[in-house]
């Protein structure tokens, strides 16, 4: 993740300058930073990673949070010590649709564990990994507050629930294919 | 049907917009409380209310409230935890994807109480679908004179705003949330202070479930009286349970605290009883930290009385042969579900969202797992029993916050009630290990 040479952190310094969030983008920052009292912005971070992850494919590169820390006016380190806590963040590169698919306990009454190696199968990737066509990554996580309807997935802000048989499986694999990713806080203002 | 303090408008269409929220009696207890009582006589009102905190300890709220430091010239804080990540719990989801306005009313009367100028709901971070909804409310709310300065002409100010988090089990612990609300790594702070003294900001601040807030206008509207003698004994006032696992309706059902556990599982008007036709084999009342309950147990006490969906007869008999309310959260176990494997799926949860602060829970939490994986995976020795129990013991009440408890009861319960499907799974791993193998009594079937 951090630069390992003398040379990399020269490039690097060099790309910050390049990392632009679009004028929305900047927009919901800005509101985010102003929910809280004045000489508290950092607080706004975990709201700024989130619109960073949606602008800039899905995940937080150095750069990026580099960029967040000039943003907020305090130190990278400070960025990536909350990056690295936190699963939601991905800090390497992913595909264009993250299939965070629920592991837990309740989830795996009604089969979870079963399509987790079914979506491995069909997608010829493991854990973490993605398709060579870079269109899916599989990301197993843990309770998304959906129990009732599980087994289920989460791709960015969507919840996919009771995928409980193949040919539902199947069909929401073929329904992400022909999705485009979309930020979803544009259209909120 | 008992009666729906939280529930009853929730399948109104259009119940998610402030115009037909209000014309199903939304934002009254904002206008009874700012306009007719002080924040004090509020207060007062959900002491007498006995609403026990819904976020899993079951804390008395009004006495929580009551705690709340008021230094001069100082701001307090009111923070709703809807960090809900318990597995098996989905309730506040449910409710604040429904009806959000409930939220924000109960969010303003509330911070109005306690003399809160600027409130936050810290959401998790995978609802942020359910964060637009909110922001959607608050937005209405707004421009409605329901939030901002002098709301309702009553001379009192309340920004309200909704913050995300970055998926971490361990922020749903209030001081964790706190730190992460501050924008800072999730771990727990040592208490003293407590939050209600130096809690967001350094500032007072009380912390307060999804639940428990949206229970406040009823409060308020009906007095704490009312809400009082609905329920049973201690446990009054009606909760969301989210039902889970193998039965034949999952959801989330609001009941008067009190009902059955055995008519919850298998009455049409709730869980409606095992799915496929399959036995009860266990359940997990509470959320997955709680204990895990065999089926006699969980209908029956020991001492072989009706147990009810309160909080003293769920805990009835201790961690002996009792559980726990906790979250509210009701996860329903067939005869086919094997208990090792939950218990390790749950272990290795818990290692996961450890946060790595302490030590036994940093270091306990996965050598419970390793061990679980190995004893699941038919590579299990005769000792590894004993070793789980003696780790769960050594993580307990070892830690600054809950979540050591949380890991070691499940892995302690699973064993006391289920300790020969664990001797099978070690005695016999060829066959533990094969697909759909479960351990029933004596004799092991194996499902073709």
């Amino acid at each position: 993740m951090l630069p390992e040479t003398a040379d990399d952190n020269y490039k690097m310094a060099e790309t910050i300058n390049e990392i632009k969030f679009s004028d929305a983008g900047m927009a919901e920052i800005q509101r985010y930073i102003s929910h809280y009292p004045e000489g508290r912005e950092k607080s706004a971070i975990l709201p700024i990673m989130h619109v960073a992850q949606a602008e800039f494919g899905g995940w937080l590169s150095p750069q990026v949070m580099d960029k967040i820390a000039e943003i907020l006016n305090i130190q990278p380190i400070e960025v990536y010590e909350v990056a690295t806590f936190y699963t939601m963040f991905n800090l390497k590169p992913v595909g264009k649709h993250v299939l965070e698919v629920c592991r837990t306990g309740p989830c795996c009454l009604r089969g979870a564990d079963q399509m987790i190696e079914m979506i491995k199968d069909k997608l010829n990737i493991e854990e973490g990994e993605t398709t060579a066509d870079g269109m899916f990554t599989l990301k197993p996580v843990e309770c998304l507050a959906s129990c009732g309807t599980g087994p289920m997935l989460q791709v960015r802000e969507k919840f996919y629930e009771s995928i409980d048989s193949e040919e539902k499986l199947d069909q929401f694999l073929e329904t992400m294919r022909n999705t485009e990713v979309e930020t979803p806080y544009h259209q909120a203002q | 049907m008992g009666i729906k303090i939280l529930t009853e408008h929730i399948n109104v269409p259009g119940i998610e917009t402030l115009e037909v929220y209000r014309k199903h009696g939304g934002y009254r207890s904002v206008e009874k409380a700012l306009k007719t009582m002080t924040p004090d006589e509020v207060v007062e009102e959900v002491k007498t209310s006995g609403l026990r905190g819904r976020g899993g300890a079951g804390f008395p709220a009004g006495m929580k409230w009551s705690f709340l430091a008021k230094p001069e010239g100082v701001p307090r804080y009111l923070v709703c935890n809807a960090d809900e990540s318990e597995p098996g719990t989905f309730k506040d989801r449910y409710f604040m994807e429904k009806t959000p306005h409930s939220l924000i009313e109960g969010m303003i009367t509330s911070s109005y109480a306690l003399g809160a100028n600027t409130s936050y709901i810290y959401i998790r971070g995978e609802l942020m679908f359910v964060l637009r909804i909110l922001e959607k409310a608050i937005a209405e709310a707004y421009a409605a004179g329901l939030l901002g300065k002098n709301i309702l002409g009553s001379g009192y100010d309340l920004d309200l705003h909704v913050a995300p988090g970055g998926g971490a089990y361990i922020c749903g612990e209030e001081t964790a949330l706190l730190e992460s609300l501050e924008g800072k790594r999730g771990n727990p702070r040592n208490k003293p202070p407590f939050p209600a003294v130096k809690g967001l900001f350094a500032s007072p601040t009380v912390v307060n479930n999804v639940e428990t807030i949206a229970s406040v206008p009823w409060i308020v509207n009906n007095t704490g009286a009312e809400y009082a003698k609905i329920g049973v004994g201690r446990s009054t006032g009606t909760k969301l349970f989210s039902c889970s696992g193998n039965i034949n309706k999952p959801g989330v059902y609001e009941i008067e605290l009190g009902v059955p556990v055995e008519e919850f599982i298998y009455s049409d008007e709730y869980c409606g009883g095992i799915w496929k036709g399959k036995q009860l084999k266990a359940v997990v009342p509470g959320g997955s930290s709680v204990p895990i309950l065999p089926a006699n147990l969980i209908t029956k006490t020991a001492a072989g009385e009706d147990r009810l969906m309160t909080y003293e007869s769920l805990s009835d008999g201790g961690f002996v042969s009792g559980s726990m309310l906790g979250s509210g959260a009701f996860i329903v176990f067939d005869e086919d579900q094997c208990i090792v494997r939950n218990t390790w799926n749950y272990a290795r949860f818990y290692h996961h969202e450890s946060c790595g602060q302490c030590s036994p829970c940093r270091e306990g939490t996965g050598w419970m797992e390793k061990v679980l994986h190995r004893i699941e995976y038919g590579h299990g020795h005769q000792q590894d029993i004993d070793l789980l129990v003696s780790v769960a013991k050594q993580i307990e009440g070892n830690t600054i916050c809950p979540l050591g408890d949380a890991a070691a009861w499940p892995v302690a319960s699973a064993i006391r009630h289920f300790r020969d499907e664990f001797e099978w799974h070690i005695k016999h791993p060829k066959e533990a290990i094969l697909p759909g193998a479960v351990y029933r009594g004596q004799v092991a079937t194996i499902e073709a």
